[in-house]
């Protein structure tokens, strides 16, 4: 089968006053149906732009500059508004960070969620689409009859629930969830990724998951691509990334998220911060912190190849 | 009270009137309030650093304000070395400042945008009068800018905040927190709002300071994870109740408060193989009607009758370790 996305050589850059902030450059990746991607970064790195380019929602100022975004086959790059509509939500949905804020608080949740199915399968009409809320309710844990609530009538975790349930309302095809549950209490937080594992696997669901939380993509997630600075670093599978980091900045995010589960350590952490991304540093971008730095990678920039092992790629002059 | 404690809380409430509106106040007479701790004690030892962790509703940060007298506690009592906070005159209270100082969660908000990194850090010395001149003041900056490794100072004294990365802001007011050699630091959430990669780095140049000058320290996190690694002793908080307390490798690494165990659960783990087993189901009451009995009845798999009847109390079960537990009495 066919990936059901692939994006290659996605660059999006935003203008501001001060010139092109290269948010990210030179992206590729492949979703496979049934199959979810990670992103992981930490702020800045890229992540949330390239959801946004996928759905192409950027806010002003955001261009995509370069590249494709094949969506079952179909490049997204060159769509119009108006062809574009007709992807989101039948094609690609999302659900993103901040789920307290996504409702419109004065009307009821169930219209909210049938005014998205109207909008996007024009022959359906509302009592279907009222009961069709109301299963969708049912597959996410909520109670069928709360479709006649208000967003405040909802404590947090019900309304992230709502709003994955929002999302799957027109059977997507792929899932993007950024930061889902960032602001949201552990327990709660838990109770959200396993119902997206548990969809996931009912629904075959293709899905894109965009964390900061190194765990969280570990827990849900088969396959991952590091970012850093608007590229990614290293890409394979959970797998190999998690028990066998190549690139130096993975090895280091891996090591600032002490597991609950060892001993009692002392954390270690990634000297330096994140560079701006107006003036990014010559060739490879990682150089200034990387403790393993060389004279090449201060002049030529890695490229994202084969590391020997599988699947698995890495940018990064050692494994040259 | 042991001998090496620096601070002893016994009993401490603070409930908060709720607002209503003038009419319903009227007709129902009773005033109704969010009881955000409800009758806490714990001591925290000399050069001590203690954990207070739960979710959020959970009392810890209003715990962390009424030590260092931000807030009026509703009932009970904080003794700092000896002394009573709620006996003391403002002048008493502000010469203990001068040992006690916090460290707040956001320093994109903590910090004065209108001040440069010299004035912050210089405005605890002038408030207590610390140096004599001007040069010694700004020697004093600069000495607490080279610990916190702002460096060279020189070159951040004239900044304004906003001309700080996140990192640089947030050691900014750790250097601030302890400029004046406290004795108790409290920091809430420290490093949250920090990126992954730079909150070690933060996290491990509080703990230098604090082992260098012996502080005391009282960490507020809802990362039990955090708290397992960088804590000596936990407490895990609950709707304003301590459930369990100990050494944290004992209370995180083997809980036995049923609470415990499901926050311990449901950290996520970065190991793709981890299978995770089940989640405890449903969410933090309200602290305005807290479950009567044990206040985690309604969502523990183990409740039974006693438990929705009888509050239970936070007793030894193993050595120097506390759980609030009808499982356990």
């Amino acid at each position: 089968m066919p990936p059901v996305l692939d994006v290659q050589d996605l660059t999006t850059n935003y203008l501001t006053l001060s010139g092109w902030v290269r948010a990210a450059e030179g992206v590729s990746f492949k979703v496979e149906p049934g199959e979810a991607l990670g992103l992981a970064g930490e702020s800045g790195c890229g992540k949330t732009t390239i959801a946004l380019s996928l759905i192409k929602l950027l806010p002003r100022g955001g261009v995509i500059r370069k590249g494709k975004i094949l969506f079952e086959g179909l490049d997204l790059v060159p769509l119009k508004d108006n062809e574009m509509r007709k992807i989101r939500w039948k094609g690609i949905a999302s659900v993103f960070q901040g789920a307290m804020n996504a409702f419109n608080p004065v009307f009821k949740i169930g219209d909210q969620i049938v005014e998205a199915i109207q909008t996007h399968e024009k022959d359906v009409d509302k009592k279907s689409a009222m009961a069709r809320a109301g299963n969708l309710f049912k597959m996410v844990g909520l109670e069928p009859e709360r479709v006649d609530n208000y967003p405040h009538e909802f404590s947090g975790g019900m309304r992230q629930r709502a709003l994955i349930a929002m999302a799957l309302a027109t059977n997507p095809k792929l899932l993007i969830a950024d930061e889902p549950g960032t602001a949201l209490d552990v327990i709660v937080q838990a109770q959200t990724l396993q119902l997206m594992r548990e969809l996931k696997d009912k629904l075959d669901l293709s899905m894109i998951m965009i964390s900061h939380d190194l765990s969280i993509i570990a827990e849900t997630c088969e396959k991952v691509a590091i970012m850093y600075a608007g590229r990614v670093v290293e890409y394979g599978d959970a797998d190999s990334i998690f028990n066998e980091p190549l690139h130096p900045y993975t090895q280091g995010l891996i090591k600032a998220f002490p597991s609950v589960k060892g001993p009692r350590v002392r954390l270690s952490s990634i000297p330096g911060q994140p560079p701006d991304l107006l003036n990014p540093p010559p060739a490879c971008r990682f150089n200034p912190r990387c403790p393993y730095v060389m004279d090449v990678c201060k002049k030529i920039d890695p490229p994202l190849t084969m590391s020997g092992k599988g699947d698995h790629l890495v940018a990064c002059h050692l494994y040259d | 009270m042991s001998e090496d404690s620096l601070v002893q809380v016994e009993n401490l409430k603070k409930h908060f009137p709720l607002k209503k509106g003038f009419l319903s106040t009227v007709f129902s007479g009773e005033k109704e309030t969010v009881k955000a701790v409800d009758g806490i004690s714990f001591h925290v030892g000399k050069g001590e650093i203690l954990g207070l962790a739960g979710e959020s509703g959970s009392g810890k940060t209003t715990t962390g304000r009424l030590l260092l007298g931000l807030e009026k506690a509703t009932e009970g009592s904080i003794v700092f070395e000896g002394k009573d906070l709620e006996g003391l005159s403002a002048r008493e209270l502000r010469s203990l400042r001068r040992e006690m100082q916090i460290i707040f969660q956001d320093p994109f908000e903590s910090l004065d945008p209108r001040m440069t990194v010299k004035e912050i850090i210089a405005e605890p010395l002038r408030v207590q009068r610390i140096a004599r001149n001007e040069e010694e003041l700004e020697e004093r900056v600069k000495d607490s800018l080279k610990e916190v490794e702002v460096v060279p100072p020189e070159e951040f004294l004239f900044r304004f905040p906003h001309e700080l990365s996140g990192g640089q802001r947030q050691r900014v007011a750790v250097a601030r927190a302890f400029v004046l050699g406290p004795k108790f630091v409290v920091a809430d959430e420290p490093v949250s709002m920090l990126d992954v990669s730079i909150r070690a780095e933060i996290l491990n140049l509080m703990l230098n300071l604090v082992q260098k000058r012996g502080s005391s320290f009282i960490y507020i996190t809802h990362d039990v994870a955090l708290a397992k690694h960088i804590c000596d002793r936990v407490a895990i908080m609950y709707l304003g109740k301590i459930m369990e307390s100990g050494e944290s490798e004992a209370v995180i690494g083997t809980p036995l408060h049923p609470y415990t165990s499901a926050l311990v659960a449901a950290v996520p783990v970065p190991d793709p193989k981890y299978k995770r087993s089940n989640v405890i189901s449903g969410e933090i009451p309200s602290p305005v009607y807290p479950p009567p009995g044990c206040r985690f009845h309604t969502r523990c798999p183990y409740a039974h009758e006693r438990c929705m009847e009888e509050e239970p109390r936070l007793v030894e079960v193993e050595k120097d370790h506390y759980v609030a537990c009808h499982l356990y009495s």
